[in-house]
């Protein structure tokens, strides 16, 4: 299938591409890794008036450590975040839920700032981001901003983006000595997660000092257990903790019922597989 | 007389042979439909329904005709006169019920996914740029889903005209047959009854190459290019459909990327495409999108089963009775009545069945319409049959192996006439069931499950069983005949002797990706006493093998195969009487034997490669011999075949989130001779796969407007390399008695054996929890739900358990996550 | 119309494409490399993955423009001098194709896994290839034909040729290579 037609516009720095998002008008679309864009404009699903693509950008690419927190460019590919040493180091969880993204090939071209900014409840990178407090960083006309991921994540597929602006940069407090696991839940093996956890815990003197839990697809966005969260606080890493804390993964959850399973058996999963992601990163 | 195939080295049949077809494939170097290119061609894009049953009130095309590049826009009112009504070549009874089927919508669609317009346009991007500027009238009808409530008399109609949603009820009973005494009886009198109800679903055969069709008007013939697996029967229908001269018919099936029953399809497309061609005396291509072949290639499977069966206290059956509905969808497409019949005969398996009865009605839904699909008609019989020989060993509380025995044919009792009329002519389950229960650890497998059951192991192991048998090698003519089949079921091959010495064979099978070219090779290699390098065969053009029926049905062995082992044969009786003649001996002194001729008890001899050229130059023949060395054979078989196997399953269930592991697959199957073990492993090894797949992963879901919700790859889950296990297979051989080499068929054997395999181990794990039965695909949700309705009802309620998921695809996007 | 420049197979082509054309449409119907099929729109299947850069990317997933200045890699530049690749003659010899459509992408792909992990254990080498999909062999000879070339182009193990030139090479580690993804399916 072919996509329908389009103007295609390559800048090169930010600036040049948020004048050429603004000329191009509303009905303009950024192309970052393609990987969910592309097969959503073949099946017509979308005919945006023009692309524009920020691949020949190379500012957006990489990752850096600033102030306490890693700055990943929002053209960082998959591929490059699961390799990278200050990602594994500083934001393990992050490159362990991006190796359970779709496929090689997908991760190649696929960009964490393409992700995020498609916002798919399925995706396995809003929960990571949104449980590290993650902050997006915003170019638009006016300048730069930066919005914490739980003003980010709007709704299905919405984010705070705005209609001129770029998901530029990912800045995520660097959570260095932290366990982790990303426990996602499919059907097959490319399918989306029905279900993923994100968790994240840091053991302090025979303690969980501070715990980090994300949910996929447990409602319209990532959603943060801080039931669970709470719950975890001052415990001593033991298989009856963990169970204890992830009965309460479902408080505050709103998933939706699909072909992939109904809202019930969501509640069920996001239960069992917090226990299963906590057991993983603490050890247990 | 036959020669004996010896060769110089060692025999060909049996041989691990590499293909001889891979150095293209692995290169790139490539002939699918969709690569080629002729001049001035033009490339065609279909317009689909997007509901399911509805009244086409208007259909404006002025914009699509005005859109650059386009070349002609077709609606079906244009072709109402021509198209015709696309065939269905099996009238499973005289009152069979059939709807007129155009290629293109006329008047109304029936479901979502048919063509109702088409474009031709310059390019593949223009022409689907003008179906957007095509603009139809839908009058909505009512949708018609359920294939049990559309059976009944109350339901709204697919079509009007028909009066009924109920096409066709076909029956056999053994009583009336003659084969076997009454049902009825057997049931009343049963110590144990048991009466299940198991839901086949809607599969997609999802072979990898997507469809394409090329057209050329422009010769003397049209030339026909169709990623089919039936080039030889499209001729024919075509044909008969558009009424042009067969003479005038081309059809080439290049290389063809999968079939599995999904290109046994005389196709509206196909149609289309050669209406356009001819419409505008150009060459015309068409070629499918993946979103396409979901909605419109037919689908598969699709029955409800109600089975009663009749058992003795100690584990004996006496009687089964299978009443079935069967969805054909919205049309009866080329055999599609005729699956469900094929697995008629197969319900009463492997076991010493006294009384049988089987009834299907075939029922019209506004759907895809469904045909054959791997195994078509047998993965059901054998599923709903091994299903029931593990319920039956639950209820008498023995191992499901011991029921098997207890009832199954013994080697020495064949050929055995079946309860169902055929005479299965050998097998033995004996030693393929004792060499699968080595090969397994069964013992070690029960104990522990034991263990995990004892100790309330969240992860539960089941074991399950599924010792099938099938028949195949379809098929022999009067028995199609007597089940009102449309055509025969034999298959030609031509054996030519070049004056070289270089051998060609013609074959009417036509391969799409199970290596015919290699194991024809090793046939006649054998036969003649050539090198394998030196046999090339032809086959998928009508104009080079202008006789045959093509590839379906494990068939291709059994009957093709055979052909070309006959004309072969036929090839060295005539090279006998010319080397006779030139060695001046008589024929009855000649010796044939690695290639060569030689008079018995002399050293004189002669090579075939010199009788080759003998019979090219011509100079010296016998009296009568043509001057040439070739020979062809139409064969049709006496009987079917029928492959055997036991395969056993070990699967993990996890209790807490539903999912399903298997742990554990071996098969042993008994395929008769096997040519090429290689490849015979490759087919068990790919029949695995779709079984298990559909015992786990697939299913094709529509929702309540009749809109196919799993219409991409990203939403009907076809498994990846991570999805399955390794497979540990193994063989015994009994040879069949109804051919010459002894070969049976194995196209389909892992895929009718294995999907109750798997679900008879899903339903083990669950059983201490009451559960007893979960409805495919046992996805993890249905699993849990499985468990949690058992652990919330008592634990002995019968009807507990599975077919509880729901689906609501309301979906914002058919493809998410994040990439 | 932009105009690209591209090296595909060690050919370099200028061209001017319409920005929607698909790279792998480019391939099949501008520059006839037809080798390289498309068997689906949602970019689940995998036939069409070629490497850009001497990484494996879905072909139908790649716009023709975004391949500008870049080079490209499909299986028809595999086998040199009438010799196949080892990871082309591992297919071959292990039974690990039927109809033949997925093969390409699947071979591109285990290149690709290969040059990631050049000695991966079974379960490695299924999830190196579960971005694309077979319908014919069930995957085991695919995974059996991996192993064994893998064992082919390990370094003393025969010619460099494996390596060099187009295809990708071993790819330095990370030290967190070894960290397995536990639980659920990657």
């Amino acid at each position: 299938m072919i996509p329908a037609e389009f103007d295609y516009v390559a800048p090169s720095t930010v600036e040049e591409a948020v004048h050429a998002l603004r000329d191009a008008g509303e009905d303009a679309k950024v192309l970052a890794g393609g990987q969910s864009l592309l097969p959503v404009l073949r099946m017509r699903l979308a005919a945006p008036s023009t692309l524009v693509d920020l691949g020949k950008v190379p500012e957006l690419r990489g990752v850096r450590e600033e102030d306490g927190n890693l700055v990943i460019g929002a053209m960082t590919t998959h591929h490059e975040v699961v390799r990278d040493g200050l990602v594994n180091e500083h934001a393990s969880l992050l490159a362990l839920a991006t190796r359970t993204v779709a496929d090689p090939q997908v991760r190649h071209r696929g960009t964490l700032g393409g992700s995020l900014a498609h916002a798919d409840p399925a995706g396995d990178l809003l929960a990571p981001v949104l449980a590290m407090d993650g902050e997006m960083v915003l170019a638009g006309p006016q300048g730069r901003r930066s919005v914490p991921a739980d003003e980010f994540f709007v709704d299905h597929f919405t984010t705070a983006v705005g209609a001129e602006e770029l998901l530029v940069e990912v800045r995520v407090p660097k959570h260095t000595g932290w366990s982790a696991h990303y426990e996602k839940f499919n059907r097959v093996a490319q399918a989306w997660s029905v279900v993923g956890v994100a968790a994240a815990v840091l053991v302090e003197g025979g303690r969980i000092a501070r715990a980090r839990v994300g949910l996929t697809n447990m409602g319209s966005t990532p959603v943060r257990a801080h039931e669970v969260e709470r719950a975890l606080l001052g415990a001593s890493p033991t298989g009856e903790a963990v169970r204890r804390a992830a009965e309460r993964a479902h408080e505050g959850t709103n998933p939706g019922s699909d072909a992939g399973a109904d809202a019930d058996y969501r509640r069920h999963l996001a239960e069992v597989l917090t226990g299963r992601a906590l057991a993983t990163a603490a050890g247990v | 007389m036959t020669a004996t195939p010896v060769s110089p080295s060692e025999p060909e049949i049996g041989r691990a042979r590499r293909r001889k077809e891979d150095a293209r494939l692995v290169t790139g170097r490539t002939r699918w439909t969709d690569n080629m290119s002729l001049p001035g061609m033009v490339h065609l894009a279909v317009l689909r329904s997007p509901v399911a049953h509805a009244r086409i009130s208007a259909v404006d095309t002025t914009e699509a005709r005005r859109m650059p590049g386009v070349h002609e826009v077709v609606t079906g009112a244009d072709l109402a006169e021509r198209q015709g009504s696309m065939p269905c070549a099996w009238p499973v009874t005289p009152d069979m019920k059939t709807p007129y089927a155009p290629a293109l919508a006329v008047e109304e669609v029936h479901f979502a996914g048919e063509a109702v317009a088409m474009v031709a346009a310059r390019s593949a991007a223009e022409a689907r740029d003008a179906l957007d500027a095509i603009d139809v009238d839908y009058e909505d009808r009512e949708v018609v889903l359920d294939i049990e409530a559309a059976a009944r008399d109350d339901s709204p109609l697919v079509h009007e005209e028909l009066g009924t949603n109920r096409s066709a009820t076909w029956t056999f009973d053994s009583a009336e047959a003659g084969t076997g005494g009454d049902v009825e009886q057997a049931l009343r009198d049963a110590e144990i009854r048991l009466d299940r109800t198991f839901r086949q679903q809607r599969l997609i055969p999802a072979f990898m190459e997507p469809r394409s069709v090329l057209v050329d008007p422009t010769g003397e013939q049209y030339t026909v290019w169709s990623s089919t697996q039936v080039p030889h029967i499209l001729r024919t229908m075509m044909a008969m459909t558009l009424g042009v001269g067969e003479h005038k018919i081309r059809v080439i099936a290049p290389d063809v990327g999968g079939g599995f029953g999904g290109k046994l399809q005389v196709t509206p497309e196909e149609m289309l495409t050669f209406l356009m061609a001819e419409r505008l005396g150009r060459p015309v291509k068409w070629t499918e999108s993946r979103s396409e072949t979901m909605v419109s290639g037919h689908h598969g499977r699709d029955q409800v089963q109600r089975l009663s069966l009749a058992a003795r206290a100690d584990g004996t059956v006496t009687g089964l009775k299978v009443d079935l509905l069967a969805d054909m969808g919205a049309y009866l497409r080329l055999i599609a009545p005729g699956i469900p019949v094929l697995g008629a005969l197969m319900f009463n398996a492997i076991y010493k069945f006294d009384s049988y009865r089987f009834t299907c009605t075939n029922v019209f839904t506004t759907k895809t319409p469904t045909d054959a699909y791997r195994g078509a008609g047998r993965p059901e019989a054998t599923f709903a049959i091994e299903r029931m020989m593990d319920e039956l060993a639950a209820e008498l509380d023995m191992d499901p192996l011991e029921v098997r025995r207890r009832n199954w044919i013994n080697h020495d009792e064949f050929p055995f006439d079946t309860v169902a009329g055929l005479t299965y002519d050998s097998g033995n389950y004996e030693a393929a069931t004792d060499r699968a229960v080595e090969m397994f650890g069964y013992q070690q497998l029960r104990d522990e499950q034991l263990r995990r059951r004892q100790r309330g192991d969240t992860v539960q192991l089941g074991i399950g069983v599924s010792t099938f048998t099938e028949m195949c090698g379809l098929a022999p003519s009067r028995v199609f005949g007597s089940l009102s089949y449309g055509a025969g079921g034999w298959e030609h091959s031509q054996v030519r002797v070049l004056p070289t010495g270089k051998v060609e064979v013609v074959t009417g099978t036509s391969p799409h990706g199970q290596g015919h070219v290699t194991a024809w090779s090793q046939l006649v290699a054998d036969r003649l006493g050539v090198p394998f390098e030196d046999v090339e065969v032809l086959h998928g053009d009508t104009q080079s093998s202008p006789r045959g029926l093509d590839t379906y049905g494990s068939r291709s062995l059994a009957v093709g195969g055979v052909a070309a082992v006959r004309a072969a044969d036929r090839v060295i009786d005539k090279a006998r009487s010319i080397a006779a003649h030139l060695l001046e001996c008589s024929e009855q002194d000649l010796d044939f034997s690695a290639g060569r001729f030689s008079v018995r008890g002399t050293d004189r001899g002669m090579e075939l490669t010199e009788v080759a050229l003998a019979a090219f130059t011509a100079h010296d023949l016998p009296e009568g011999v043509e001057p040439n060395l070739d020979a062809e054979v139409s064969h049709d078989p006496e009987n079917f075949s029928f492959p055997h196997g036991t395969h056993l399953c070990a699967a993990e269930v996890d209790t807490e989130t539903g999912r399903v592991r298997i742990r554990s697959y071996v098969c042993v199957d008994d395929v008769g001779t096997v040519v090429n073990p290689l490849v015979v492993e490759g087919q068990v090894h790919g029949g695995l796969a779709q079984g298990i797949a559909q015992a786990l992963y697939e299913e094709a879901v529509h929702d309540e407007d009749g809109t196919l919700t799993t219409a991409t790859l990203a939403d009907y889950l076809v498994p990846s390399a991570v999805d399955l296990p390794e497979f540990h297979t193994d063989r015994t051989e009994t040879e069949a008695t109804s051919n010459p080499i002894g070969v049976k068929g194995v196209g389909e054997a892992g895929t009718i054996a294995s999907t109750p395999a798997v679900v008879n181990a899903v339903v083990d794990a669950l059983r201490p929890y009451g559960v007893t039965d979960v409805r495919m695909p046992c996805s993890p949700q249905r699993v849990w739900r499985a468990l949690s309705g058992a652990r919330a009802s008592s634990a002995t309620a019968a009807e507990s358990g599975g077919g509880l998921g729901s689906v609501d695809p309301d979906q914002a996007f058919p493809t998410g996550g994040d990439r | 119309m932009p105009r690209i420049t591209v090296d595909v197979d060690g050919t370099t082509y200028t061209d001017d494409v319409s920005p929607r054309t698909l790279l792998v449409q480019y391939l099949r119907e501008q520059l006839g490399k037809v080798g390289t099929v498309v068997g689906c729109d949602t970019s689940n299947c995998g036939a069409c993955t070629v490497h850009l850069d001497g990484q494996s990317v879905k072909s139908c997933s790649v716009l023709a423009v975004q391949a500008d200045g870049h080079e490209v890699t499909t299986i028809e530049a595999l086998a040199r001098d009438g010799r196949l690749h080892p990871v082309q003659r591992a297919f071959h010899d292990n039974h690990a194709l039927q109809c033949g459509f997925c093969t390409p992408g699947m071979i591109m792909q285990a290149l690709d896994l290969l040059a990631e992990d050049p000695e991966p254990d079974d379960e490695r080498i299924r999830e190196g290839l579960e971005g694309n999909l077979c319908r014919c062999t069930g995957y085991q000879n695919i995974v059996r034909a991996v192993r064994e070339a893998s064992r082919q182009m390990r370094p003393g193990a025969g010619p460099a040729m494996e390596h060099s030139g187009r295809t990708p090479a071993p790819r330095a580690s990370t030290e967190q290579a070894d960290t397995r993804v536990t639980g659920g399916q990657s």
